[in-house]
């Protein structure tokens, strides 16, 4: 099972590496990374430790549905990591990882969420500025 | 690499393994206390409801532990006066003469409860009745339906990705073996409506109201499912 599960993730590693879109930055002021570095952290806002560990030492709980994080900052190009945070589904299709700068496309989306992206333009370069300081392979 | 891809096949169909019920992924600690009825508060509802039964219903049904067995391994079923579908907790409330006992009420969770564990240990049993095929074919397909801003289906979780862990917690198969059940979280007794109702906030999904067909669908759906799986009512969950 397990080995299946990084068979799985070496393959789609490799299907990743293949050339794909970079996008320009949303706005014009650069991202702030500690920043970034909270907004992934937390669990109502990023939501991106339910499915991805990363190099938190401090946070128990993290999920493993998704690669960690550790290293996403060498795997990829800051205009890769921000066209996966956009809409991860213009890469993979199949991705299961939300889009957190789109609105449109979605089914019954709850009141409270109708109409809004998850991050905005700017926290969007908040957490790609963060994930490129991720230059190590191995969380410390 | 053309190795590596001739291997992913083999990986991929989690869902046809071995069924599991919630109850297989909990801690030592929260599974002893279901197994244990003196520690189970889940338990006290069924006290409650068997109160509730004495009172109400046991004047037309008798005994449960007789007339009661098995009834809810059989549900969802065919509501013949409604023509449509209605799930255990539907059928009781209907039964209430004025005022009609409402969904996710403490009397209903009681009596459904109480109905429920006389099944306790049987295997889940779908009736084999034609009229309920559109219903859980409609159950399937919200069941794998992507929805809210998070854009999920239940099948991304439940089928694709159950027994990894999503944060802190391990995503059951979503088994409705349970129910209604303590779970921790809520400290009290839910349906299983409310937990799916869980699962579609949890996705910022505008949940069905209480009720709704769409539950009921997906209820059959999952019985269908699970058939043949043991009912644990009222188990605890984390
Ligand atoms: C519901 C699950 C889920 C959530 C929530 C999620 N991701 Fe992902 N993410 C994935 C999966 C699965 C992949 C693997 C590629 C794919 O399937 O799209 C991925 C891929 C990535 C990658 C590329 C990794 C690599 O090395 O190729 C980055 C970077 C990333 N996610 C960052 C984030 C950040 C930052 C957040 C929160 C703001 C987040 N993810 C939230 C599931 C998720
Ligand atoms: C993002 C992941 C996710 C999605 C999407 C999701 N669930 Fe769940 N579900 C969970 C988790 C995790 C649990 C375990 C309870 C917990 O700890 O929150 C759970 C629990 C359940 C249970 C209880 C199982 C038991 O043992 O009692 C059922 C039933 C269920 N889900 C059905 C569904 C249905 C139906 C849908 C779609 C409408 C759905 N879920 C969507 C993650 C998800």
């Amino acid at each position: 099972m397990r080995i299946c599960a990084t068979l799985k993730w070496l393959c789609l590693a490799a299907v990743l590496a293949l050339p794909v879109q970079a996008q320009p930055p949303l706005t014009d002021t650069p991202g702030v990374a500690e920043r970034g570095r909270a907004l992934v952290a937390d669990r109502r806002r990023g939501l991106c430790l339910l499915c991805h560990s990363g190099p938190f030492p401090e946070e128990p709980f993290q999920g493993n549905l998704a690669p960690s994080l550790a290293g996403a900052g060498a795997r990829l190009s800051e205009g890769e990591l921000r066209a996966r945070l956009i809409d991860s589904k213009s890469v993979n299709p199949d991705s299961i990882m939300p889009a957190y700068f789109r609105a449109e496309g979605l089914h019954r989306v709850g009141a409270a969420f109708a109409g809004r992206t998850i991050f905005t333009a700017q926290e969007i370069e908040d957490v790609v500025a963060w994930l490129m300081t991720l230059r190590e392979e191995r969380s410390p | 690499m053309r190795f590596l891809l001739a291997l992913l096949p083999l990986c991929l169909p989690a869902a046809a393994a071995e069924r599991r019920s919630g109850f297989d992924d909990m801690a030592p600690q929260t599974q002893a206390m279901q197994r244990d009825d003196s520690a189970n508060p889940g338990m006290l509802w069924v006290l409650e409801g068997e109160a509730l039964w004495a009172r109400g219903c046991a004047s037309c049904h008798g005994d449960a532990a007789l007339s009661m067995r098995g009834v809810a391994a059989r549900y969802p079923a065919w509501d013949a006066a409604t023509g449509a579908p209605i799930d255990l907790a539907g059928r009781i409330a209907q039964h209430q003469g004025a005022p009609r006992l409402a969904r996710e009420s403490q009397g209903l969770l009681a009596l459904t409860a109480f109905v429920a564990h006389q099944s306790r240990g049987l295997p889940i049993n779908p009736p084999e009745d034609a009229r309920l095929a559109p219903a859980r074919a409609r159950g399937a397909a919200l069941y794998t339906q992507r929805r809210g801003q998070l854009d999920l289906s239940c099948a991304q979780c439940h089928d694709d990705h159950a027994g990894r862990r999503l944060a802190g917690s391990t995503i059951p198969q979503a088994h409705p073996t349970g129910y209604p059940l303590y779970r921790l979280e809520w400290q009290g007794l839910g349906s299983l409506q409310r937990r799916l109702r869980g699962c579609m906030t949890g996705v910022r999904a505008e949940p069905f109201a209480y009720g709704a067909a769409e539950y009921v669908e997906i209820e059959l759906f999952l019985a269908r499912r699970a058939a043949g799986m043991a009912l644990e009512t009222p188990a605890v969950r984390p």
